[in-house]
């Protein structure tokens, strides 16, 4: 054993010591775009994705009309960011600006949950339901039937400029153009009211700032979905980079089952099967393939795993007569097995499975806790530091607050303040003049924050330190507390 | 400078000419996005130039063709605000304190309003808040030097206390000692009695002899017990609350040479509303009767 591992540090110390032999690039390092024809293709897993692209549209297209009553003074739309009153509405759920981390967890929960289906199945949200895979899919479903299949398409690319060749491009991109202005315009609904945001826009009674972000969305639509395409995949979207953390030898990805298709080669029909593989290079992998690669190099970055090329795949191996599913969803590790003639049994629970679960299930549970046990009321206190404490005539010390009472109720609700811990016992309290303000209560509207200046009155003889804690407790009219808030009374320096 | 464009053997791309070591550095192009962002800089402020403010004369500058300026551009925004703000302002000046008072939206405003014009043109003496100061009176206690009631507020904003105005709230303590009313002896006798109106006081004797005087110069101002007058606004001096110090040092010195605090006129210098919005504000900072 030494002396093998002598050996190797010896082969390293002459391989270290040789020129390295430099390969020079042969032309330059930038290569442009080849464009991309992706043909049509039937099956089971283009059935899917049509499947999932037409329910993707018509959640985003439908999402801001559906009607959610929420009583008077309040918008009826179920899902809304209005973003000028400072509002988020999802059905039920109402959140207030400073409750941003539900929308912090929503992202965690879309990011664990992508975690896990990534590790479970691959890349299930880039071929299937990503809006730049939905959108660009229907952009070239468009495009097919404008301008025809793949061969017809790439003809009319090469031709000269003619009429028709200017009418049938016209024609494409004004219906990429009436795609993306929809999509746009759909997009202002999920921030403005449906119905009355329709009306305005199509008659040219909105403001500039929504005119604005329908243009900057169908913009984008229209060239991302349009003219980047698979670029944004490739170059774009950090999304495929740092995905590869997640996928493991047993996580399902597209995969050209190489023991069984090679060697491969052209197949004349009635020649003999044996000695060669059942691949007979008929390409219809590539041609369908929206990113341009080919499967059968193996995992790549750019495959986004929507499972085409299986079904453009399926349609030769019936008409050749060999079995299906040459390409196939399938883990590395079950590859590894079959080549070697074993079968090799699909592994759903696995440490990484586990662990992303798990998160899932902690970051929803919290969640869902945060949203059950949210307070309808919210209280803030800030403390008077100017002056810190004032010294009345008597001798006495008074501290000043600021309450804020967050009302997030849709009524108008009423309040009484009380002071709670050991060191505000005796304590005095009167609220500041102020609108909504009666005597020891304090009136706060509907769905807002209402203001009120709160002063504690103790003998000097009960300050016994420059600070003591106290809670400022907020009843509601039947005396049940409904927000509590710690803070401090503040005295001179020394004893009494 | 080479005279002869040297290219690199490996990449085959032109050399700078520089050399370190046996390393040359090659004449690489900048990326041609990189080149016309930067054209189109040089571009954009060719037309800066002309649009807006650039050149500068020796007295004046050139305008630019727009006609641009930010001082007119602020000064437009602010009597945009104060266009916004003048309904309010106009209820205001036509309001009574008592009905600004009652009116929850006048009320909400004018402390708001108020407060800015507080922290403004009265923070400077008075602290933000009305803290106070050595000499400048805190406003958020009970004790008042003039009265604590909305009107008496009012009036002291507005006319000030002890300035030119004839309007003004007028009073003057004597300088006991600078000008030799009392001697030193006496003074000393009064602080002692002063310093007993609050329970303070050490030497009962020196006390006693001190109410004689006290009886005799200060009973006319600060009252029998020492109560003040709010009329002549003489301080309460039975009370925790000192002005200048309630020490024994700090007492003397007040007898000796007085203090007489001013305070300037606001009418004039602020419109009738903001004063009101200032009364509302300082009554409600805690200490309002």
């Amino acid at each position: 054993m030494k002396a093998a591992a002598d050996e190797r540090e010896h082969e390293d110390i002459v391989a270290a010591g040789r020129p390295k032999v430099v390969e020079t690039p042969a032309g330059p390092l930038y290569a442009s775009r080849v464009r991309i024809y992706p043909r049509g293709v039937s099956g089971f897993y283009r059935n899917i994705k049509w499947a999932v692209l037409a329910l993707c549209l018509a959640v985003y297209y439908v999402t801001p009309w559906i009607r959610f009553d929420r009583g008077p003074g309040a918008p009826d739309q179920a899902v809304l960011l209005d973003i000028t009153n400072a509002r988020g509405y999802f059905f039920w759920i109402e959140i207030w600006p400073q409750e941003i981390y539900y929308l912090t967890g929503l992202l965690l929960i879309g990011a664990v949950g992508l975690f896990l289906v990534s590790s479970l199945f691959g890349r299930l949200w880039c071929g299937y339901t990503c809006p730049q895979t939905v959108w660009t899919d229907l952009f070239m479903l468009v495009e097919r039937w404008i301008e025809g299949e793949r061969h017809q398409r790439m003809r009319l690319d090469r031709a000269p400029l003619s009429a028709a060749k200017f009418a049938r491009k016209s024609a494409k991109h004004a219906a990429w153009l009436l795609i993306s202005l929809t999509t746009g315009g759909a997009w202002i609904f999920y921030f403005n009211d449906a119905p009355t945001t329709m009306v305005e826009v199509l008659t040219g009674q909105s403001s500039l700032k929504l005119y604005f972000f329908v243009g900057l969305f169908t913009a984008t639509t229209y060239v991302l979905a349009g003219f980047a395409r698979e670029q944004v995949c490739t170059y774009m979207c950090p999304w495929p980079r740092f995905q590869a953390a997640m996928l493991d030898e047993q996580t399902l990805t597209v995969t050209y089952q190489a023991w069984r298709g090679e060697p491969r080669g052209k197949h004349k029909q009635g020649d003999s099967w044996e000695g060669r593989g059942d691949c007979v290079d008929c390409r219809a992998c590539i041609a369908v393939c929206p990113t341009g690669i080919d499967i059968r190099d193996g995992m790549q970055l750019e495959c986004i795993g929507c499972g085409l090329c299986i079904d453009a795949c399926n349609d030769i191996m019936g008409k050749v007569g060999r079995p299906r599913e040459l390409i196939t969803f399938a883990t590395l590790a079950s590859q590894a097995e079959r080549a070697k003639g074993h079968e090799a049994p699909y592994r759903l629970v696995r440490p990484r499975t586990i662990i992303y679960a798990t998160m899932l299930a902690v970051v929803a549970g919290a969640m869902l806790a945060a949203l059950l046990m949210r307070a309808d009321v919210t209280l803030t206190v800030i403390r008077d530091r100017l002056p810190l404490f004032v010294t009345l005539s008597d001798g006495s010390i008074r501290n000043g607050y600021t309450l804020k009472i967050g009302n997030k109720a849709h009524e108008e609700r009423e309040f009484r303040v009380r002071f709670d811990g050991a060191a505000a016992a005796g304590a005095e309290i009167s609220l500041g003049e102020a609108a909504g303000v009666s005597g020891e209560s304090v009136a706060v509207r509907a769905d807002s924050v209402g203001t009120v200046r709160v002063y504690a009155r103790l003998e000097r003889a009960a300050v016994k330190a420059e600070s003591l804690p106290v809670d400022i407790v907020l009843l509601d009219r039947t005396g049940r507390e409904v927000a509590r808030e710690r803070t401090v009374f503040r005295g001179p320096a020394g004893r009494p | 400078m080479p005279t002869k464009i040297e290219k690199d053997e490996i990449s085959g791309q032109q050399t700078t000419g520089h050399e370190w070591d046996g390393i040359k550095e090659l004449d690489t192009p900048m990326p041609k996005w990189w080149v016309y962002t930067f054209y189109a800089t040089i571009v954009f402020s060719a037309v800066y130039f002309v649009l807006f403010p650039s050149v500068p004369f020796v007295n004046s500058y050139f305008g630019g063709i727009l006609g641009y300026n930010q001082r007119e551009d602020v000064a437009r925004r602010i009597e945009e605000a104060a266009a916004e703000q003048a309904p309010f302002m106009r209820r205001i000046a036509a309001a009574t304190l008592e009905e600004i008072r009652g009116n929850p939206e006048l009320l909400t405003y004018a402390q708001i309003g108020g407060r800015i014009a507080f922290n403004n043109n009265c923070a400077p003496c008075h602290q933000v808040g009305g803290a106070g100061a050595r000499g400048y009176p805190n406003l958020a206690d009970d004790d008042w030097l003039w009265g604590g009631r909305l009107e008496d507020i009012h009036q002291t904003i507005q006319y000030g206390i002890r300035n030119s105005d004839d309007r003004s709230r007028q009073s003057a303590m004597p300088r006991y000692g600078a000008d030799r009313i009392l001697d030193q002896r006496q003074i000393g006798d009064v602080a002692e009695y002063v310093l007993s109106l609050s329970g303070r006081a050490e030497d009962a004797e020196r006390a006693a002899r001190g109410a004689q005087v006290f009886a005799e110069q200060c009973v006319a101002c600060h009252g029998e017990r020492g109560e003040g007058n709010r009329e002549l606004g003489a301080p309460n001096l039975t009370n925790a609350i000192w002005l200048y110090g309630g020490d024994r040092r700090s007492i003397v010195e007040t007898i000796h040479n007085a203090r007489n605090g001013a305070m300037p006129a606001w009418e004039g210098r602020l419109d009738a509303a903001t004063i009101k919005m200032l009364s509302v504000y300082v009554h409600a900072l805690g200490g309002g009767e």
